[in-house]
């Protein structure tokens, strides 16, 4: 029983990760249309600079403010320099693009910080935080940083006017213009909170997974399925997506763990995470592509 | 008294497509004018070339200042407020935030909230829905609320692009009669596209005839009302 | 896209099977080294070339046309490995397995469109190297581990080198492959399939089985590249779930767009391309180093990241096809 307990508490922890990455890509889908494959990416630098604070002396989490702020300026940035311009060109060009971001940032920080795979700290007192047991204090600790992040990012979209502009611009850019927003940045605003957000996951994942340039690829892959599961389209199903992803990981391979105690029999275990992902992923976008939450888009042809 | 907006030489292009050639008017402060015309004239080409939602050519003047060319955005922060046809609604907001929405450019928050009353008085059947998804709203209501919108921009001008399309006959009455009193209370100037040639002529002051992306006619409603040609193209009798 | 002229095709291919035979005058320029380096050019040539039947002339993307390479070299290294297929015999297994799960897989992406496809395929290229090592295919596959092989042996008692056999029997597939592709799409079908990229629907409502065509190409994309992975795994003589991430299928890309998206030709430049600039990384990060100054391990990834996106500024139709196109415009500029 302790185990299950701790199987969901784990999950949790890896679905509060897996929300905010969730959350960053369909950040980007409802404004934009596009799928960053970079987001990742773009999330394993910004850790990568968070450590290089930390290396030079800054505790966690100024270390951690200021990557997030770096994170946001670079995505303002990519936006605006890389992306705007080619905001009519043909999906093939745009995913090219992305995959290009992807590569340059993972071979950019193996060539700053080497492929070495390096220890993360974790910024939560060992002793006084968590339920022995249950929840180990750095889970405890990344369910509630993301959930005050969740919870910010829910207040300004909800509350400020800021937050209702960039709404308006993602649901309706030619109406959000005839109303008097600058809807080109609204869409870069946007940009550089997904990749404030995809931060905040990777430092907060670090820790967990260690830190090297390629730590981000398979949570990338459970945000995708996260996020597909929650709806594209919808910023709260993501959310939940990421926590049933991540509690449903847990459980299919505490599933298979305990059928091969009883059996003999391994069928599936922590070596088929990214295949799980895989399936849930093709499974949604080919039998419920609008996804738990999310409502059938019909497009015009 | 000077003209509110002048129009000068507009031509218009959807990619290779020309649809306006050399269209010219004048809207006088204050006034309420309407552009007639049949399907593809160039009606809401026009309208939507002030806002420069399409590629243009020519001048366009409001308030002494030339606009032509610069983003729609920018033209609407000068109190330009622009009710496209199809009403534009943000379906997925609330009605409360589709009307802070259009109040998002404003810094007289105080205003803003007293606006924000009239507008509920205008149309009280918006402040029984304000907290509904804005996509549920009927089409009467929803350009109601289109309308209300518009007024939130506190604007000098109004470019109305069909208001009555799709509505029951006492609902376009009711529409009429509040932009009668918008345009008198609030003195707000009204450009207004309209298939229903009778109703558009008996609110506004002057009226142009488009055919074929061209200003074929033009003149004070009463006078373009009695012509030959009017009366039997747009008027039916 | 107009033809690639006949002659200077007949002129490369005849200079194709007769440099690695100036061997003996040139030892130092013909070298073994050289021609294996050559034949992996051309192996990824024909990966690009099955990826471009998808992406280019049908106009389904694919972000993991690595998982089907990796069939092809899995199918082709088990057959050696566990029945002593003989090589040559594992190419055709391996179009065959690969074109099965091409298609199978072209199945739910029927149902995708443009960055929906992106997204599974590019699912499908982070999960490949996992898929290969679970454990209930661990006999057959080596897990983690891998299988090593043995390199071609030449036959007939001819007179050349390894790699000189190596290169002709690469050389041989890709001319057969081209040639076939050609036909492929200058036949009736191969209209239907570029119909099919052009106008999805239109293509549709003219009575063309979409459907089948969409299936039955990514089978025979996935079949293309996959021999190009049967044809790795002879030539490198090893297989290993590592070599077959993500960044195999941004390779591929690479040679796709910097090629041509929708150019045969362009598919062979855009492999050739993509392990030029792989092998000379290396060197390419001692110029940064040792003559730039700059302490910086410059990557080929760098390079390929930035060509990636630079490319789809200045030439969206790539190398051959912006070649094409400014030398239509100069001819239009003399006429």
């Amino acid at each position: 029983m302790e185990q299950f307990l701790q199987q969901i508490a784990s999950g949790l922890a890896n679905g509060a990760i897996y929300a905010c990455v969730a959350l960053a890509l369909v950040m980007i889908y409802v404004s934009t249309d596009h799928i960053n494959f970079a987001q990742g990416e773009m999330a394993m630098f910004s850790t990568y600079i968070s450590w290089q604070l930390m290396t030079w002396g800054l505790s966690f989490w100024v270390a951690f403010i200021l990557a997030v702020v770096f994170s946001f300026v670079l995505g303002v940035i990519i936006e605006r320099a890389i992306l705007r311009p080619l905001h009519n060109a043909p999906v093939l060009s745009i995913v090219v693009v992305f995959i290009g971001l992807l590569a340059i940032c993972n071979s950019v920080a193996g060539a700053i910080w080497s492929y070495l795979i390096k220890e993360f700290p974790s910024p939560f007192p060992k002793s006084s935080f968590g339920i022995a047991g249950v929840i180990g204090p750095h889970q405890l600790g990344v369910v509630m940083v993301t959930l005050i992040v969740l919870g910010l990012l829910f207040i300004f979209f909800r509350y400020t006017p800021l937050g209702l502009a960039m709404r308006a611009a993602a649901q309706n850019p030619q109406m959000a213009r005839l109303v008097g927003v600058r809807v080109d940045w609204m869409l870069a605003l946007g940009w550089g909170l997904a990749a404030a957000v995809g931060a905040v996951a990777g430092i907060m994942v670090a820790h967990i997974v260690y830190l090297d340039p390629n730590m981000m690829g398979g949570i990338l892959l459970y945000a995708f399925a996260s996020a597909l599961v929650g709806g594209i389209g919808n910023p709260g199903g993501a959310v939940v997506g990421g926590f049933i992803v991540g509690v449903l990981e847990n459980m299919v391979a505490y599933a298979g763990n305990q059928i091969e105690k009883a059996t003999g029999i391994y069928i599936i275990g922590n070596g088929e995470k990214l295949t799980v992902a895989l399936i849930i992923v093709i499974t949604v976008l080919t039998v419920k592509p609008a996804g738990l939450f999310g409502r059938v888009v019909v497009k015009r042809v | 008294m000077a003209a509110l907006l002048e129009v000068k030489g507009l031509k218009a292009f959807y990619g290779q497509t020309q649809s306006l050639y050399d269209v010219g008017f004048e809207i006088p402060d204050g006034g309420i004018t309407t552009l007639l015309g049949a399907n593809g004239a160039g009606k809401t080409t026009t309208l939507r070339a002030i806002c420069n939602m399409v590629r243009t050519d020519g001048t366009i003047r409001f308030a002494g200042k030339d606009i032509a060319g610069q983003a729609t955005e920018e033209i609407v922060r000068l109190r330009i407020a622009h009710v496209p046809e199809g009403r534009g609604t943000f379906t997925t907001l609330t009605v409360d935030e589709n009307l802070r929405i259009a109040a998002y450019t404003r810094r007289d928050k105080a205003a803003v909230h007293a606006d924000l009353e009239r507008v509920f008085g205008y149309f009280p059947r918006l402040k029984e829905r304000v907290q509904q998804q804005a996509g549920t709203l009927s089409g009467g209501e929803q350009q109601m609320l289109a309308i209300a919108r518009a007024l939130m921009l506190k604007p000098r001008l109004m470019l109305l692009d069909e208001p009555s399309f799709g509505l029951a006959p006492l609902i376009v009455q009711e529409i009429f009669r509040i932009l009668k009193r918008i345009n008198e209370d609030d003195k707000v100037s009204i450009l207004l596209v309209e298939q229903n040639a009778a109703l558009a002529l008996d609110l506004a002051t002057h009226a142009y005839v488009l055919e074929t992306g061209r200003v074929v006619m033009s003149g004070p409603s009463s006078v373009v009302k009695n012509d030959e040609n009017v009366r039997k193209s747009y008027l039916g009798y | 896209m107009p033809a690639f002229p006949k002659k200077l095709l007949w002129v490369l291919l005849a200079l194709a099977f007769l440099v690695p035979l100036l061997h003996p005058l040139f030892p130092d320029v013909v070298s073994g080294y050289r021609l294996f380096l050559v034949s992996t050019m051309i192996i990824a040539a024909i990966a690009v070339l099955g990826l471009n039947l998808l992406t280019g002339f049908n106009g389904q993307i694919s972000l993991g046309h690595g998982a089907f390479y990796a069939v092809g070299a899995y199918t082709a290294a088990v057959l050696m490995d566990h029945l002593n297929m003989p090589y040559w015999a594992t190419l055709p297994c391996a179009a065959v397995v690969c074109f099965i799960v091409g298609y199978l897989f072209g199945l739910p992406a029927l149902r995708l469109e443009g960055h929906y496809l992106a997204l599974a395929t590019f699912a499908l290229a982070l999960a490949v190297p996992q898929i290969l090592k679970y454990r209930w295919l661990e006999g057959l596959t080596g897990g983690v581990q891998g299988i090593v092989l043995n390199k071609p042996e030449v036959p007939f008692g001819l007179p050349l080198s390894e790699d000189q056999w190596l290169y002709y029997y690469c050389l041989i597939v890709m001319v057969v492959l081209y040639w076939a592709a050609a036909n492929m799409l200058d036949s009736r079908s191969g209209r239907a399939m570029m119909a099919i990229r052009d106008q999805y629907m239109a293509a549709d409502t003219m009575g063309i089985d979409t459907a089948l065509y969409k299936t039955v190409t990514f089978g025979i994309s996935a079949a293309y590249t996959g021999i190009a992975g049967a044809l790795s795994a002879s030539a490198i003589a090893f297989v290993a779930p590592d070599s077959f991430t993500i960044f195999l299928s941004i390779k591929f890309l690479i040679g796709l767009v910097v090629g041509g998206v929708g150019s045969l030709a362009g598919s062979v430049v855009g492999g050739i391309f993509y392990v030029l600039v792989d092998n000379s990384a290396q060197a390419l990060s001692l110029f940064v180093k040792n003559d730039l100054g700059l302490q910086f391990d410059l990557s080929a990834y760098t390079v390929f990241g930035i060509l990636l996106i630079v490319l789809m500024y200045l030439m969206p139709m790539g190398i051959v096809g912006g070649v094409y196109l400014l030398m239509r415009r100069l001819r239009a500029l003399r006429g």
